[in-house]
């Protein structure tokens, strides 16, 4: 293996072991903030019961966001120099930003989130609940204003092979910037009303029937219930931006091949780079024209136009992007007949049916899922650029020899699956222990009426 | 380079070395003693252990920010600096990385996972503490002689990383002598008067080994008028070690009136550690490759910069002390009720 793939190999990892727990964080904030107001609120205890068992998860999901945030700090210099020597005139400040306006945001109210309940007012908690909630977005928003610049950069000008800013109003409000960082707030969002709801279906179904879990159940089966057609429609509009500014990487995701009209939806194929055809097609006919431009003659681009002369590629590798888009939307539609199922049943009877539940719990880390897919499409549609039209991504590795690339991958893989088996056993175990506690004892049901009655006034 | 040569109207250079140095220092003082406490926890048994993590929980998270801030200033104000020092620095980060990854989720783990996973994680948070104040140490022996290579370099940094890491066990226990009470407090006295000899002998070895593997370094302090100018950083370092000796006799004392000078005292020495540190290396920001002047970004990213850490530094600087005022007082175990 070359040191670029390796590096690049190692990028995805870091990345995508890191983007797990800010996809909880940036939404649980929000969800863990409602909880407490619902608890001033009303005075409910089951609010209170999911705020504790929650916010320990928040604990637990931000520990391993900084520690990986960390080392994706450090990645940019020590693997991608020429990322940096070449856009960091813009990049920095971005980073920058997102440091000193959020990253310590988060993490200095942090602790008076977790542990400070009983050391200061109630409304002095609130108020750090809600910074905690607001640092994880506005750091978010930083990201995303420099990811999406890099897949439609402008506000900039080029001098001797270095961007300079031009325009910081155009570098921040890109192009990509409103749709992508929507978009992501909202798979945040799906994420964690998933989370909840599977978590909470694992305890209902382990005959935990507190008042807290009775909230967090609904809470995240409707949150999903109301995320998910607005998800569809905000990724379709993604989807359209894309088409004009990075037209490749829609037609990586179409797999199509030939720009022209008329081009079906593929719903399932072998994309075949060597021969540049689709292999096992399965399609509707006009479906991606319809989809794309409203317009079954709509021309849509092909990948043949993104072939120079001499046979270099300048478009995304087909398979990954077309693939990813797939499971992305394939979750999707999974998350949308799920969530309204369930939400039927909650709203008709109170309590989900017994293979509902356990759907929830098969769907716990669905957003994850949705999440790795989507950016997998977006990122690898990039390629090969790491700045679209400035910078190619072998341009900007650094060469460093491969047994040392090879070491520091395998570290990092190692560290990472043993780091994820025990955030989702610890999860688990949280799950079991709330489940065996004196809060999960079932209510005799006048109780249990008076606690509905309280959490719908 | 003659000083009456440097570019001093160029300043926001200047501006950004010493923002960037003092993340810096401040990230040494802070997460040199949650590393300090985490190299100290496997010495007592498990309920003063869950003290002693408890004493740095709800601060360790924005500790390790002024890492990210050192860092993102270093990369973002001098991109080509941290690319060189960083990539050769490759081996060390990465482990470094890992150390700290294993000290962070351990404070969740030990703390939610089961029972039995307890003591696995508590191996874990020592062993990441003791993975990153060696690694650091490391990294910072190789910077100060210039990122050479080979086997004399890298003794020296291992001597180096060995005196760091007394240099955060020292300011762990003194702020354990600071944050407990009773026989966990008595420890912490002891430990400080240990640590103590280890950080002076380390800090005296990079003394008298800088000046001599770098003539520029030799210069800087041994020429005339300097060595008399610069002569209190030294005279101040050796009294406050002499001082911090003798004061740990009387502690802990009755009253507790005095737990916060042994911790004060140490910053105090981090603070002249640094400073000679700094007057040594300027104004090279990668030790005889790279002038701050030279390794800076853009002037126009470096002001758009400044006019947000203008803004934000004082504001982060107020509720960090809000949030150490918060948990103020001796340490109790950590409840999230």
């Amino acid at each position: 293996m070359d040191a670029e793939l390796l590096a690049r190999i190692q990028f995805a990892a870091n990345i995508s072991f890191h983007i797990l727990f800010p996809t909880i964080t940036i939404a649980l904030g929000w969800v863990l903030l409602y909880f407490r107001v619902q608890s001033n609120r009303t005075g409910d205890a089951g609010w209170m019961q999911a705020y504790r068992f929650w916010v320990k998860v928040f604990a637990l999901s931000f520990g391993l966001g900084v520690v990986s945030g960390i080392t994706m700090s450090f990645q940019f210099g020590t693997n991608w120099p020429g990322y940096m020597e070449t856009v960091g005139n813009i990049a920095g400040p971005l980073l920058g930003y997102e440091v000193l306006t959020a990253f310590f945001l988060e993490a200095g109210f942090l602790g008076i989130m977790l542990f400070g309940a009983t050391r200061v007012s109630t409304r002095v908690h609130t108020l750090a609940t809600f910074l905690v909630a607001f640092g994880t977005t506005l750091s978010a928003f930083w990201i995303i204003v420099l990811n999406s610049w890099m897949h439609t950069p402008v506000g900039f000008e080029m001098r001797d092979g270095v961007a300079f800013a031009t325009d910081w109003m155009a570098i921040i409000f890109n192009p990509s910037m409103p749709y992508r960082f929507v978009h992501t707030l909202i798979a945040s969002g799906l994420t964690v009303s998933f989370l909840l709801a599977g978590i909470s279906a694992l305890r209902w179904l382990w005959k935990d029937k507190s008042l807290g879990i009775r909230k967090s159940l609904r809470t995240g089966v409707y949150l999903a219930a109301a995320l998910i057609p607005v998800q569809i429609l905000v990724g379709d509009l993604h989807g359209l931006n894309t088409l004009e500014y990075q037209p490749a990487k829609v037609a990586a995701m179409e797999a199509n091949w030939e720009t022209g009209g008329n081009v079906p939806l593929v719903l399932f194929a072998i994309p075949d780079e060597t021969t540049r055809e689709n292999k096992f097609e399965i399609s509707i006919p006009n479906g991606a024209s319809l989809i794309l431009t409203h317009s079954a003659e709509g021309v849509i681009p092909g990948l043949n136009d993104f072939l120079t002369a001499e046979g270099v590629v300048l478009h995304p590798p087909v398979a990954p992007v077309f693939f990813g888009f797939r499971v992305m939307v394939g979750i999707g539609m999974l998350m949308l007949l799920v969530s309204y199922k369930v939400t039927l049943t909650l709203y008709r009877h109170g309590e989900p049916k017994r293979w509902e539940a356990m759907v929830l719990v098969g769907m716990t880390f669905s957003g994850w899922v949705a999440t790795l897919a989507g950016w997998y499409v977006t990122e690898i549609g990039r390629q090969p650029w790491i700045v679209t039209g400035v910078l190619d991504t072998g341009s900007a590795a650094a060469d460093h020899p491969v047994p040392i690339l090879g070491l520091s991958l395998a570290t990092y893989l190692i560290v990472y699956i043993g780091l994820l088996a025990a955030y989702i056993g610890t999860l688990w175990h949280m799950a079991k222990n709330a489940a065996n506690s004196d809060e999960a004892k079932e209510l005799d049901p006048g109780q249990f009426k008076g606690a509905v009655a309280r959490a719908l006034s | 380079m003659n000083i009456a040569d440097y570019p001093f109207h160029d300043w926001l250079p200047m501006v950004f070395l010493g923002l960037m140095g003092l993340s810096a220092l401040i990230y040494v003082v802070l997460d040199g003693f949650d590393l300090g406490v985490g190299l100290l926890s496997p010495c007592v048994d498990e309920h003063d252990r869950g003290l002693m993590i408890a004493s740095i929980g709800p601060f360790w998270d924005a500790n390790e920010t002024w890492l990210v801030l050192a860092v993102g200033l270093l990369l973002v104000a001098f991109p080509v600096a941290h690319g060189a020092i960083l990539s050769a620095l490759y081996l060390p980060v990465l482990f470094m990385l890992v150390g700290l990854m294993l000290r962070g989720v351990a404070f969740e783990f030990r703390a939610k996972g089961p029972a039995s996973q307890k003591r696995q994680w508590d191996r874990a948070f020592f062993a990441g503490s003791l993975m990153a104040s060696l690694s650091q140490g490391y990294m910072l022996g190789k910077y100060i002689i210039g990122l050479q290579t080979g086997l004399y370099a890298s003794l020296f940094a291992l001597l180096v990383a060995v005196c760091i890491t007394a240099a955060y066990g020292l300011v762990g226990a003194c702020w354990l002598i600071a944050k407990t009470e009773n026989d966990l407090q008595r420890r912490a006295v002891l430990w400080a008067k240990r640590l103590l000899a280890g950080t002076a002998v380390g800090m005296l070895a990079v003394s008298v080994a800088t000046p001599w593997v770098s003539s520029r370094v030799f210069d800087a302090w041994f020429s005339f008028p300097n060595i008399i100018v610069l002569a209190p950083i030294p005279l101040a370092s050796i009294s406050l070690v002499l001082g911090l000796h003798y004061f740990l006799r009387f502690l802990p004392s009755a009253t507790d009136d005095h737990r916060w000078v042994p911790f004060t005292l140490t910053v105090g020495l981090f603070l002249l550690a640094f400073s000679g540190l700094a007057y040594s290396f300027f104004p090279y920001v990668v030790p005889e490759q790279y002038t701050v002047w030279e390794a800076a970004a853009a002037r126009e990213s470096l002001g758009i910069i400044l006019v947000g850490t203008l803004i934000t530094l004082p504001m982060i600087v107020g509720y960090s002390i809000f949030a150490y005022r918060v948990f103020r007082g001796k340490a109790t175990l950590l409840s999230y009720s």
